[in-house]
């Protein structure tokens, strides 16, 4: 287990974090839901935040992905600054894809239209982007579902068309506040090794926040542990079994033994 | 086990295009049983205390007499001036109601700033001031379309602030991390989000356009189906006054259908949508 220095000597990390803090004013006394962070992750890595509940997992990623401005400190995607004079950089927040606990289809629209969202915004025509839509779909696998109202499809198959619609306009960087946090451990078990299996296909940066040790060693190259009042980050756990992992990675002695390890730090800091 | 799996089929009733549940076949019979028995009952009633004329028409007259106006050019003048008054008065009721929701919903000074005269608005008896609309806006069909228009407008307006202050937070994070545009948010997030709230304001709308309209008639000028019926109420013509009447609900229903329909095209993903 390394120290809390996190900052990598990469000159260029995908996502980077310099004194990143945050302050929510409340009707009484303000709430430090993040202490001043350093954090740098490099271009392809599939990071986990770990960490116990209200230790501020949500209010980073939510600041990553341009969704609340940080009280203080600075946050730059692939070199650009993600924000500046209060302002979001349209050219940072290009790079970054946004999965959330619940799906968040619009159901008014079609599967294959909500896949397609992100480019219609971004002016791509009919055509091209309904066809991107269903490359998706198979690349998440829910294909021949392209057609139908998000109320007909199960929780599991919602959040694939989530995952589908943040990597349409293909960007480098995905972020995920506990995606699968809503469905049944089977289903999450089955989501976790898509997840894998698209993140080597895709090649994407991920960031990952999840309350599950099991699904944080599983997926993570990197698990970086917070703790809470005020958030801040514990520690930082570098999770060596290599690719791709298959579901008896997880009865093996030395991912046991990570999990343990972590199970105790998180009981002494919750 | 694959022996014990048998090859199984949807039931036949799922597979049709089209299906008819009981519970949606139910009022196609229950109405026309129960208008055929009223008009039955108004029937035996006229017949049997021999009624006089001027007080209730027998049922049978009454037809006749629609079926007179149907024919009479002069009612379809008048109807198609009511249906107009209907329509456009309407159609500003949307754009004001829809276009001042948004807004209201969207700007938190705005809404504190007008709700109180909203709410002086809605509680004021709106059709005592139709004398007042005809003394400004004179006997002809600006009166009239006004009268239908300030009848529609609030249901409308109060339908859309609360359809827009519905949507679900977490459709505008995705629109905000995909850095959309306040035109794009409205556009795509916005009005489709409040649509089925904007459409239950249209059915209580057009039935208040349609009252606003005819109460506009009744009290100035000549022309619409209610100066008609003032008209038949003062020559005495009982059976032509309920022919009118018919003739006026049936507009009514026309329209209140008519949004229906739209409910149906514009939100078939919607609940309400699906009978
Ligand atoms: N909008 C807000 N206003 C005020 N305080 C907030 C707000 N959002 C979060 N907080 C506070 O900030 C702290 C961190 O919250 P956050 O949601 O980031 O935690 P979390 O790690 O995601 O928790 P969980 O695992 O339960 O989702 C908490 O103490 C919470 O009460
Ligand atoms: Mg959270």
């Amino acid at each position: 287990m390394s120290s809390a220095a996190a900052t990598s000597t990469d000159p260029h990390p995908a996502i980077g974090l310099k004194a990143i803090e945050k302050w929510y004013g409340t009707r009484d006394t303000p709430v430090h839901a993040l202490a001043p962070t350093d954090l740098a992750v490099p271009e392809g890595q599939f990071l986990v935040l770990l960490g116990p509940s209200g230790c501020g997992k949500t209010t980073l990623l939510r600041m990553i992905g341009g969704l609340i401005e940080p009280t203080s400190g600075e946050l730059s995607i692939e070199g650009k600054n993600l924000w500046r004079g209060g302002d979001r950089q349209s050219e940072a927040l290009s790079e970054l894809g946004m999965v959330f606990q619940e799906a968040n289809l619009f159901p008014w629209l079609t599967i294959e239209q909500n896949i397609a969202l992100p480019l219609e915004l971004k002016g791509v025509d009919k055509d091209k982007r309904l066809a991107r839509a269903r490359e998706l779909c198979k690349l998440v696998g829910i294909a021949g579902f392209e057609k139908r109202w998000p109320k007909e499809l199960s929780g599991g198959m919602r959040q694939r068309a989530a995952i589908a619609r943040a990597l349409s306009y293909d960007p480098h960087i995905l972020l995920m506040d506990e995606p699968f946090g809503a469905l049944d451990a089977m289903t999450r078990d089955a989501m976790n090794l898509e997840l894998q299996r698209i993140w080597m296909e895709t090649k994407k940066t991920v960031v990952l926040v999840t309350h599950s040790i099991g699904e944080a060693v599983f997926l993570a190259d990197r698990i970086v542990l917070l703790s809470p009042r005020p958030g801040r980050i514990d520690s930082i756990i570098d999770v060596p079994f290599p690719r791709a992992r298959g579901t008896e990675v997880q009865t093996s002695a030395e991912f046991q033994a990570i999990v343990r390890r972590l199970r105790v730090r998180l009981a002494e800091i919750s | 086990m694959t022996d014990s799996v048998k090859i199984s089929v949807p039931p036949p009733e799922l597979l049709a295009k089209k299906r008819i549940t009981r519970e949606g076949l139910l009022p196609w019979i229950t109405t026309p049983v129960l208008v055929f028995a009223m008009v039955v009952v108004w029937h035996v009633y006229v017949k049997t205390t021999g009624i006089s004329a001027f007080i209730l028409p027998a049922p049978s007259t009454v037809w006749t007499e629609w079926l007179a106006m149907l024919d009479s050019p002069r009612a379809w003048r008048h109807t198609y001036f009511t249906i107009y008054a209907t329509l456009v008065g309407f159609f500003w009721a949307i754009v004001i109601g829809v276009g001042l929701g948004v807004m209201i919903a969207r700007i938190r000074w705005l809404e504190q700033t007008l709700n109180p005269f909203i709410v002086a608005t809605q509680v004021v008896p709106k059709v005592a001031l139709v004398p007042l609309f005809v003394v400004w806006f004179g006997f002809g069909i600006t009166s009239k379309v006004i009268v239908a228009a300030v009848l529609a407008f609030f249901p409308i307006l109060t339908n859309t602030v609360l359809g827009v202050k519905s949507i679900d937070e977490g459709h505008r994070d995705v629109m905000t991390s995909l850095n959309a545009t306040r035109w794009q948010i409205f556009k795509r997030l916005e009005l489709p989000s409040a649509l089925p709230y904007i459409l239950t304001g249209l059915e209580v709308g057009i039935v208040l356009a349609i009252i606003g309209a005819i109460v506009g008639e009744y009290l100035g000028g000549n022309t619409g189906l209610g100066a008609l019926l003032i008209a038949r109420m003062n020559a005495y013509e009982t059976d032509q006054m309920f022919a009118v009447l018919i003739h006026m609900s049936l507009l009514g229903f026309a329209f209140y259908f008519a949004i229906g329909a739209l409910r149906r095209v514009l939100i078939p993903w919607h609940q309400s949508a699906s009978h």
